[in-house]
């Protein structure tokens, strides 16, 4: 790994507990000592259901919230946005961008005014030249272009994929180290979709950026991110490169949730033995739950009571840290037996 | 006769005579008795606009411009489902149509127990007791993995995914011929997702009904339709067998938006996704709407809407350059 950047970004054994009950002491566990490390001109993906705990993690990582435990170090030394300077300094290295570009432009503004904003709290605007060239450079950057044509418009004027770039090109004009963006794309057509993503990956690899890219399609991730960690019920269960998490899946929530992805060219591979056929397998039994709840998380591995592959261990025990190669590793216990041959089961022998 | 739905020719519009708004054009479909047709489109596309009109939910400013939808169900006369009276109609929804909205897990009276809910639309429908009633109910529910006992459950007091399965369970309490779905799963997780539609796939299988599947996750579709419908600027595009259209799409459309999804296994490659945005139906060209975004154009693609022909069995395609696409894979 000494060929690897340093991390700007870092979050250290992160935990968020949100209160709900305080009289009976009652916690919702929403992320349990996560850990991740973001690098310049590098991707990490956060892949995992609605409730899994993405979101509290990315905003943790902004510090909008405050872990209950656990630390984040910018460039190594612990962040903090105590008070306004420390916060803008904060803002000035890491941005986040919303999912919803809808409501993350405020419609009473034009696009000027929305970029204009940053350059002036965070930038050393010279003058009206200066400021304009920055404007336009900046709306050229997310290859909104001619700049003019954008500038003096309204949120309400532009499709969903041109708002979204200005909510990058927003967050890029401070130019930050990291950049966060949590479902990015997932309220976008899916035609315009890639272009966001071929996008910011271009803007990751010109200008460095450390990016965390949140999002439930795991088949996106793999398209986009260099690293995938995969969430459970407030736990990164699963984390390795792209290609590892989704070609050689350790961790049996991970196998199950590329198992139920929808994926057209295993259309082929089914197509012997649809719903029109027959011998179809049985489908009743594959009911593998939902997930949990995150006040009374289970006990031991949480995602046993969904486990096709649970012993009565996994109730009781937390599941260990297992290292699969250098790069890739995921806490199932099954994969500390090496007699069991769960570790090369492939996502179709999940289905009976 | 094995077919379900004959629409013909069906045109709606949001705007004025001075203002047009076409949000569905010509649009014609047949659907056979017991298929899956999937209708896969973007926002705006007018997939749901199209359903809506099937099921006489169209609300004002929308107006039905032409067309004639006529429904053949298994039991009594066929139904002219755009001029049907509100007799008419009371009968046919729930008995011949039912629909699972994109908000299925909010779709229940969160005040009345599920039990109740499925016996008012019983007794509304078929002269049955109150304890025949219930017992249908609970066959329903254990027919989607819910146990009987649930029936004196309130909606809040299941999870979220019983809910949906409630809600579907409850679509089909009648026996309907038709089960309209409009994006029933983009609120659930993945996992939820496959359950659910799987769900679906086997309750089809058992009671024969057939499903109208509106979603713009054309991957999903091409998993669980016999035949897809891609919709495009409020127009048919292209349709025909699922497994064809993702083989071997014949609009650039249909080829495009197919390879807007990045693989999930084998090898990656750069992918692009279409250039350019959805169209603004207040302002179509005046030939093929797909033209602006659309790598083959010619200038006669400029010129006139290209009409929807044949190409093969079971396909039609609605583009010149449509003979030129095929066989590429």
């Amino acid at each position: 790994m000494t060929d690897e950047p340093a991390p700007v970004l870092e979050a250290v054994d992160v935990t968020v507990h949100y209160p709900v009950h305080r009289a009976r002491g009652e916690v919702v566990h929403a992320l349990e000592n996560a850990s991740l490390r973001l690098r310049p001109g590098r991707t990490v993906a956060l892949v995992g259901e609605s409730g899994s705990g993405k979101s509290t993690f990315a905003r943790t990582l902004a510090l909008a919230q405050e872990p209950t435990g656990g630390s984040v170090l910018l460039n190594g030394e612990p962040a903090t946005a105590r008070g306004r300077r420390a916060r803008r300094a904060y803002a000035r290295r890491v941005q986040m961008v919303l999912q919803d570009p809808f409501g993350s432009l405020n419609p009473l503004h034009r696009v000027r005014y929305l970029l204009e904003r940053p350059l002036r709290l965070h930038g050393s605007v010279t003058g009206r030249e200066d400021l304009e060239q920055r404007l336009r450079a900046l709306l050229e950057r997310v290859r909104l272009t001619p700049p003019e044509r954008f500038l003096d418009a309204f949120p309400h004027q532009l499709s969903g994929g041109q708002r979204q770039r200005v909510a990058i090109a927003r967050a890029l004009a401070v130019r930050p180290d990291v950049l966060l963006g949590d479902e990015l794309v997932s309220m976008l057509d899916v035609s315009i979709r890639l272009e966001i993503l071929n996008l910011l990956a271009a803007l990751r690899d010109e200008e460095h950026l450390a990016m965390l890219y949140i999002t439930h399609d795991i088949a996106g991730a793999r398209y986009f991110a260099d690293e995938i960690a995969v969430m459970y019920a407030g736990e990164i269960v699963e984390y390795g490169t792209a290609e590892d998490v989704t070609q050689s899946p350790a961790h049996p929530y991970t196998r199950l949730l590329l198992d139920s992805t929808p994926d057209p060219d295993r259309m082929e591979f089914l197509a012997g033995r649809t719903h029109r056929d027959e011998d179809a397998p049985d489908v009743t039994e594959d009911d593998y739950g939902e997930p949990p709840d995150l006040v009374h998380p289970p006990s031991g591995c949480r995602f046993h009571p969904r486990c096709p592959l649970a012993r009565a261990s996994c109730r009781t025990d937390p599941p260990p840290h297992v290292q699969v190669t250098d790069r890739h590793w995921a806490r199932c216990v099954l994969l500390t037996e090496p007699d069991d041959t769960s570790r090369d089961t492939t996502p179709a022998e999940l289905t009976p | 006769m094995n077919l379900l739905l004959d629409v013909k020719d069906l045109s709606v519009d949001y705007g004025t005579e001075a203002e047009p708004l076409p949000a569905v054009s010509q649009v014609s479909l047949e659907l056979r008795r017991g298929e899956i047709l999937g209708i896969a489109g973007e926002s705006g596309s007018g997939k749901t606009t199209l359903i809506n009109a099937l099921l006489r939910l169209l609300r004002p400013p929308a107006v039905v411009r032409s067309g004639s939808a006529t429904l053949h169900p298994r039991s009594g006369e066929p139904v002219d489902l755009l001029h049907a009276d509100a007799r008419q109609l009371r009968r046919t929804r729930w008995e011949h149509t039912a629909v699972v909205f994109q908000s299925a897990m909010n779709a229940l009276n969160p005040v009345a127990r599920i039990g109740a809910q499925f016996t008012d639309v019983l007794r509304a429908h078929r002269r049955v007791p109150r304890s025949q009633a219930r017992e249908r109910a609970a066959h329903m529910l254990e027919l989607v993995g819910i146990p009987a006992a649930r029936l004196d459950s309130y909606p809040h007091e299941l999870s979220g995914g019983m809910r949906q399965r409630a809600t579907i369970a409850l679509a089909l309490v009648c026996d309907p011929d038709l089960l309209v779905m409009d994006e029933p799963t983009t609120a659930v997780d993945v996992v939820m997702q496959r359950q659910i539609l799987r769900q679906v796939i086997r309750l089809q299988r058992e009671l024969g009904f057939a499903v109208v599947f509106i979603t713009h996750d054309l991957s999903l579709l091409l998993e669980i339709a016999d035949r897809i419908a891609v919709m495009y600027g409020g127009r048919i595009v292209e349709s025909g067998p699922a497994g064809d259209l993702y083989r071997d799409p014949r609009h650039p459309y249909t080829r495009g938006l197919r390879d807007s999804f990045p693989p999930l296994r084998g090898p990656m490659r750069r992918l692009h996704g279409i250039p350019g945005n959805p169209p603004d139906l207040r302002g179509l060209p005046p030939g093929c709407p797909f033209e602006p975004r659309c790598p083959h154009a010619t200038p006669e693609c400029a010129a006139t809407v290209p009409a929807l022909a044949e190409h093969g069995t079971d396909r039609v395609v609605a583009c010149i350059h449509a003979d030129d696409l095929g066989g590429r894979g």
